[in-house]
């Protein structure tokens, strides 16, 4: 088992090489710093001075892979690719364009996104699943044939529009929670039940029907008919073989999201103006601020990598049939 | 003068390479069998009517000119203006260039502000507005219930009358030639259409039917341009990802080695950046592009043009990992098959065997993915646009429809008819196409053949 993990780890530093690679294309070889200079200051009577200042304050001032004139090390270590790049392995994320550290904010609004994101992600499993099981079990009847219908129609609207037809309804209409803001402590429950529930809603209908055909793929199997032949009541088959078989194919895809919580929900978190990583990644997709952007970029790949190596673990945990090779 | 958009090739060598593959399988009963057996189910018929309709008003707003401007003295060169327009512009020119002031609700006669008015005794006062083209031909207000009722009812009238001719066409060419077709649904969906398109037409050449935006533009006509650039998303997208996503698949899967081993490092690399993010480092990187060589465009059109194309290939570049990995599956189980085995003893190039037998039996997870697609990059633009870097600014979509709505629904009284028609029009595109997407995906899923 040890093994098996050292090796999957392994295996994730050529996958984050190449992320690293191919972020420092996209930002430092496809527009040279000179163009993002002019972008950030303004198309029009930028002068040269500006730019080099610009660069300067930065450090993109410097050779992009090979600084030739310097001495020893210095060479390699005193180029951008060193200084944005391979820095960002040792979680030095370099400062925003408003001269904050990246990692400090990075740190404090974890707290929050997950203060979002969890939530949503229990309640979801909890409600699509039982959801789902529910329709399975009323197969082919009108239930089933509407259940799927509502699915498909909540598929069809933009999560765009559950945010803004929920904070018009409950918050504006009703009043019953504050429209958007963010407290820390217990007082962040208020703040933190509509965007939870919105959270749900919109990832209800794919979710429910992806999870009504593994239980109806589930159904159709040899043992569930065994089980049925021995005059067991439907009940007891759909809970106690059904759901227990289901669940692994359920578990093992989702296992995948859970590092990726920590990067919160983008559009959730910027409409309800709760301060957590997704809004800070819109904002700074929005300043153009290309240095939080690019952290971003990085730290989700790491997570998403820690979840799928959570996914080859958990496979092992819950299905006996798969043995690590 | 003819203005070719890249967009607009694009989209029209899509037409064409569908009319091309349908021309080609009408004959071919193995490609045949599985579309006719989408078209056996009804919601897949009804929804294929309503994606039809979609589809000609995108189509018609893909033909791109540029009017020529009046000529100031006679034998003087034709000059032409800089804005490029689209047949539908042309179609809908009433709707286009009636501007109102600022905001009006839907069929309103006044402003939804208060403004200076004089009145006819000299004196001013704050009230609100009449509009300058809503509601502009009545007399007296008081004919407004009368006026709109009667359009109403002449929509309905005419579009019962249309529906009928149509219906009569129908039932002599396309009943008698595919009788297995449920055409009732077809003539249900097509129905409830023109029973809406009827009246709003109508209604549309004297007020504004669903209302005008901040800058007094007219509403309907936003949602109705905004239809192209979901569709060319929806669509041209495919170009960049059909052939990445087989290529990479059907080569991993089928060359194993160190082939598979490159391709599956590409795209779980691909894969492991989070989806908005690296499209939004692409497009962020786009637009610094795009900036820097302003000149390369004459009209603003195009250079909006070319922003929805990178768009479109930045989509296609970050998304192809999915169909990619369901055709190195599927090709990896092919290969091991015994007619496979056959032609290699035989000494069958590669070449050969993968596009004689890997090729068409990997052919309905294509056509699946592609239309299962569709809808998810329909809802992907509104979200980008969202977070700002989807579309231009200066494209109509509903994802700058929408954005813009966030902040008229702070507005006291509140503006709601911006994101309600972008609401309509985009949930009916999805669910059509959810729809559809389902059907097809059980016409041509070989496990669920009963």
């Amino acid at each position: 088992m040890l093994g098996y993990i050292l090796r999957r780890t392994l295996y994730a530093i050529p996958i984050l090489v190449g992320i690293n690679l191919l972020t420092f294309a996209l930002f430092f070889l496809v527009n040279t710093p000179d163009d993002m200079a002019r972008m950030q200051l303004g198309m029009k009577r930028v002068t040269p001075e500006a730019i080099a200042k610009w660069k300067a304050e930065r450090g993109y001032d410097r050779p992009l892979l090979w600084n030739a004139p310097a001495a020893g090390m210095k060479k390699f270590t005193d180029t951008i690719f060193f200084d944005k790049s391979v820095k960002l392995f040792a979680l030095d994320f370099g400062r925003a364009e408003d001269n904050r550290d990246i990692f400090n904010e990075i740190r404090t609004r974890m707290g929050p996104s997950l203060a979002l994101a969890v939530p949503v992600f229990l309640v979801g499993l909890m409600v699509n699943i039982t959801f789902a099981l529910g329709v399975a079990f009323f197969r082919a009847t009108y239930l089933d044939f509407w259940g799927v219908i509502l699915c498909v129609a909540m598929m069809s609207i933009s999560s765009l529009f559950f945010i803004i037809g929920g904070q018009y309804l409950i918050s504006k209409l009703w009043h019953l929670v504050p429209i958007s803001g963010y407290v820390g402590g217990v007082d962040a429950a208020k703040f933190l039940v509509l965007p939870v529930l919105i959270g749900v809603i919109g990832a209800f209908g794919s979710s429910t029907r992806f999870y009504r055909t593994l239980f109806l793929e589930e159904m159709g199997k040899d043992y569930v008919r065994t089980a049925r032949a021995k005059g067991l009541a439907e009940s007891v088959v759909m809970f106690r073989h059904v759901l227990k078989n289901a669940l692994i194919p359920i578990l093992t895809g989702v296992v995948v999201v859970i590092p990726t919580l920590f990067l919160g929900s983008l559009i959730t978190e910027s409409f309800f103006g709760i301060p957590g990583l997704g809004s800070y990644t819109i904002d700074a997709i929005q300043a153009q601020d290309f240095a939080v952007v690019r952290s971003m970029v990085f730290i989700g790949s790491v997570l998403y990598i820690v979840g799928l190596l959570l996914t080859d673990i958990s496979y092992t945990l819950v299905d006996p049939r798969v043995r690590l090779a | 003068m003819p203005v070719l958009l890249a967009t607009d090739v694009l989209v029209w060598l899509l037409v064409l390479s569908v009319a091309a593959f349908a021309w080609y399988s009408r004959r071919r009963a193995h490609l045949a069998a599985p579309w006719a057996r989408v078209f056996r189910s009804r919601t897949a018929v009804a929804s294929a009517v309503v994606l039809a309709c979609y589809i000609l008003v995108g189509l018609l707003d893909s033909l791109h000119y540029r009017p020529a401007l009046a000529a100031r003295d006679a034998g003087a060169p034709v000059a032409y203006s800089v804005e490029a327009r689209s047949l539908l512009d042309l179609g809908l020119a009433p709707l286009r260039e009636r501007f109102e002031k600022t905001y009006s609700a839907p069929l309103a006669t006044r402003l939804y502000q208060r403004e200076q008015v004089e009145l006819p005794d000299g004196r001013t006062a704050r009230d609100f507005p009449r509009l300058r083209h809503g509601g502009a031909h009545l007399g007296a207000e008081a004919d407004w219930g009368e006026d709109v009722a009667l359009r109403a009812l002449a929509g309905l009238v005419a579009a019962f009358a249309l529906w009928s001719v149509v219906l009569l066409c129908a039932r002599r060419t396309l009943v008698r030639r595919w009788p297995n077709v449920p055409w009732g649904a077809a003539a249900a969906a097509l129905g409830a259409i023109l029973a809406l398109a009827g009246p709003v037409a109508m209604l549309a050449g004297g007020f504004h039917v669903l209302g005008t935006n901040q800058v007094g533009q007219d509403v309907l006509y936003q949602a109705l341009k905004s239809i192209r650039t979901s569709l060319v998303i929806g669509t041209v997208t495919t170009l960049v990802l059909l052939p990445l996503g087989i290529v990479a698949g059907i080569a991993a899967g089928y060359f194993r080695g160190w082939v598979d081993d490159v391709i599956q490092y590409l795209y779980t690399t691909l894969n492991s950046i989070p989806g908005v993010l690296l499209i939004a480092a692409f497009v962020l990187m786009l637009q610094v592009f795009l900036d820097n060589h302003g000149d390369w465009f004459p009209t603003t059109a195009q250079r909006a043009d070319m922003r929805l194309l990178g768009l479109c290939a930045i989509l296609g570049l970050t998304s192809w990992t999915g169909l990619a990995r369901l055709l190195r599956g599927e090709a990896l189980k092919l290969s091991e098959l015994e007619y496979i085995q056959a032609a290699h003893a035989f000494g069958v190039s590669h070449a050969r065997i993968l596009a004689r037998h890997i090729l068409p039996n990997v052919a309905h997870i294509v056509i699946i993915s592609l239309v299962l697609d569709f809808s998810a990059l329909v809802l992907a633009e509104a979200v980008l646009s969202y977070v700002g870097v989807g579309v231009d600014p200066s494209t109509t979509s509903f994802g700058t429809m929408i954005n813009a709505a966030r902040l008229e629904m702070a507005r006291e009284p509140m503006v709601w008819w911006s994101l309600a028609a972008a609401f309509v029009f985009m949930f009916a595109l999805v669910l059509a196409a959810n729809l559809f997407a389902d059907a097809v995906r059980d016409g041509f899923d070989p496990r669920v053949r009963v």
